[in-house]
């Protein structure tokens, strides 16, 4: 019995090692697929990337040194190989605009964006889920329409356009909310920078009146790029809980005279719960899409922002490093939702 | 009369009295229940008209969509006989509108005429050969699925340049792998059907096989993916004329207008939202025709 039982725990233990193992090299081939794709766009497709960096007077000598600096007399795998080692160590060059090395530079503009993208999200959650449970439980009345509507403008409306009528209304003809920019330029320089999310730091050092500003400031554009959070939340959130409604122990539940509020709210909402939070983590990731339209728009000095302006100014190392960056966030959090739903829905193990 | 009704009897036959008219009825009780759906249908009319105002455009313009007049520049709508005004250079609003209708109708065909042939064979080639094919092309698909488009088109305009024909490639080339995903998916559930092992048997070759038994099986669930993609794909090429890198200036492109007409927004509000009501109403317009078929087409995904 005891060798059995442990025969049977070994097997579970290699079971789950080979497991982890293919898990992991998916994982690998997938960042390796994202650098080669990386690789050709930056190497392959540009007709000649030495006359990017020399321009097309260079002499002779000059061109054949900097081709040779660049690493494209090597065969195409070793370029490649050599690039992998490069970005493993964080190095993506040093941009053409700033002079800075990339990597720096991404580091400096990644706070604004992951504060724009949480306040987005978070306003995504709070009226993305009551709205999709609204729907689902009003199915086809009024409020499930009104639900449907706000979920179809979300997915049609173009978010530059949403953001150019906020600031329109909003800011020019209301004035409830401050222009474009993180923070009015009396308000700069104030609040030492620690995290980078000004909303914090500013709290940080009680520092209130920049606190408002930075608020004022960031609420459109957040909102802006939340609606798409609320249109893509509610849409599925309304979608999980009709399934859930049309099970059996729905129906136990409500022949037992359970109370509908305490049939949505605490028998089927634990059953979508696992669902809502991958959905959760694809729209935040997601939001790193949006945020290169909505930051343009609100000249906010985010990641998205800085990959427009380096390809306007042709920038490559800037745009590989900023692309593999949001690759990077893109793929980590779909695994991360995906070991949560593995984790926590025995039904998925 | 009696004739109509005579048809309508025989659409809808359970006793067909053909393969074409079988064929045919089938279409008929699609299009009947397409029908019901009243929002798909606004859908549909607007995507034709939209089409029309295409084709039509160089007779509808009520003026030249190109020619600049520095004395009109920035006219609010109705004045001068410039019904939704002029913008920073004095050009026709509304003929700039009509005229940007084309280019929108060309990315959008354009790319799906260029991503869904290389999903279908591609999904297809993966679904039916199975093995070590399977594993390097779905690996593939799912490295540019692990990119957010935009950004990935971002960066193959980038490196190709600006330029309309450049967008077209780059969002064909990230918008292809949920196409390979369907196909692929249809292709399994077919596979191991007699009516392929028959063609086996008849000698016919994976291409043959592929080309004339498993794709066009794949047809109809995958034009309610692409007729839903429409909506993203404009979106996405009018973000990416938005940004400078799409259409070029001075071609009518509603993405770019709203990007020049951005300097003017709190004075002249005109210029900036009327091409981006445009966008929004053209890319409803195929969200709701898309819902609509998906709900004839494929049943299953509907919800």
């Amino acid at each position: 019995m005891a060798l059995a039982a442990g025969g049977l725990g070994d097997g579970r233990a290699a079971r789950g090692a080979s497991r982890l193992a293919s898990f992991a090299l998916q994982v690998t081939l997938t960042l390796l697929g994202l650098l080669a794709v990386t690789f050709f766009i930056g190497r392959v497709v540009p007709i000649d990337p030495v006359l990017a960096v020399v321009g097309d007077q260079a002499p002779r000598d000059v061109y054949e040194a900097v081709r040779r600096e660049l690493g494209l007399d090597q065969p195409l795998w070793t370029q490649f190989a050599i690039y992998v080692g490069q970005v493993l160590r964080g190095d993506f060059g040093t941009s053409l605009v700033t002079n800075r090395p990339v990597t720096e530079d991404i580091a400096r503009v990644f706070p604004a964006t992951l504060e724009l993208a949480t306040l987005a999200t978070i306003i995504g959650v709070a009226l993305g889920v009551p709205m999709g449970i609204a729907g689902a439980v009003w199915q086809d009345r009024w409020p499930d329409q009104i639900v449907r509507v706000i979920g179809l403008v979300g997915y049609s409306v173009p978010i530059f356009w949403l953001g150019i009528v906020g600031l329109l209304v909003f800011y020019g003809i209301l004035g409830w909310v401050e222009g474009p920019g993180r923070l009015g330029v009396f308000f700069e320089g104030i609040v030492d920078d620690v995290t980078g999310v000004i909303l914090i730091d500013s709290a940080l050092a009680g520092e209130w009146e920049v606190f408002r500003n930075a608020l004022g400031h960031v609420i459109l554009p957040s909102a802006v790029l939340g609606y798409f959070s609320v249109a893509y939340i509610a849409r599925m959130t309304r979608s999980f809980m009709l399934e859930q409604l049309s099970q059996e122990y729905v129906v136990t539940a409500r022949a037992k005279g359970m109370s509908e509020a305490r049939v949505v709210w605490v028998h089927a909402m634990r059953n979508i719960a696992v669902q809502l939070v991958t959905v959760i983590a694809l729209s935040y990731a997601r939001l790193l899409e949006g945020a290169v339209l909505t930051e343009t728009v609100f000249a906010w000095p985010g990641l998205g922002r800085y990959l427009t302006t380096a390809l306007l100014a042709a920038d490559m190392n800037a745009v590989l490093g900023g692309t593999i960056v949001v690759g990077l966030v893109f793929v980590g959090i779909n695994l991360l939702s995906d070991l949560l739903y593995k984790l926590l829905d025995p039904r998925a193990r | 009369m009696s004739g109509v009704v005579g048809w309508r009897a025989r659409l809808l036959s359970d006793t067909p009295a053909s393969g074409r008219e079988a064929a045919l009825g089938r279409l008929y009780r699609g299009w009947l229940q397409f029908k019901a759906n009243r929002l798909a249908l606004v859908g549909l009319v607007i995507v034709l008209g939209l089409v029309v105002v295409a084709l039509l455009a160089p007779w509808l313009v009520t003026h030249d969509p190109y020619r600049q007049n520095l004395a009109q520049r920035l006219l609010p709508p109705g004045a001068m006989g410039h019904l939704l005004g002029t913008d920073e250079f004095g050009r026709d609003i509304l003929s700039r509108v009509i005229i940007g209708a084309r280019v929108t109708l060309y990315i959008v065909a354009l790319v799906a005429l260029i991503a869904a042939p290389i999903g279908l064979i591609v999904g297809t080639a993966a679904g039916y050969l199975g093995g070590a094919v399977d594993a390097v092309l779905m690996r593939l698909t799912d490295v540019f699925l692990a990119f957010p488009s935009l950004i990935l088109a971002l960066a193959f305009v980038a490196a190709l340049g600006p330029g309309i024909e450049n967008a077209v490639i780059a969002i064909a080339l990230t918008s292809w792998p949920p196409y390979a995903r369907i196909a692929r998916a249809e292709t399994l559930t077919v596979r191991k059907s007699d009516f392929i092992a028959a063609a086996q048997i008849q000698g016919a070759g994976t291409a043959r096989i592929l080309f004339r038994h498993v794709m066009p099986l794949c047809i109809s669930s995958l034009t309610v993916r692409v007729t839903l993609d429409m909506a993203g794909i404009i979106l996405t090429a009018a973000g990416l004329g938005f940004l400078g890198l799409g259409a070029q200036p001075p071609m009518a492109e509603w993405g770019a207008m709203v990007s020049a007409g951005r300097r003017y927004i709190l004075d002249q509000w005109w210029v900036a939202t009327i091409p981006g009501l445009a966008i929004f109403v053209v890319s409803l317009a195929f969200n709701l025709l898309g819902d609509g078929l998906r709900d004839v087409l494929d049943p299953r995904q509907a919800r």
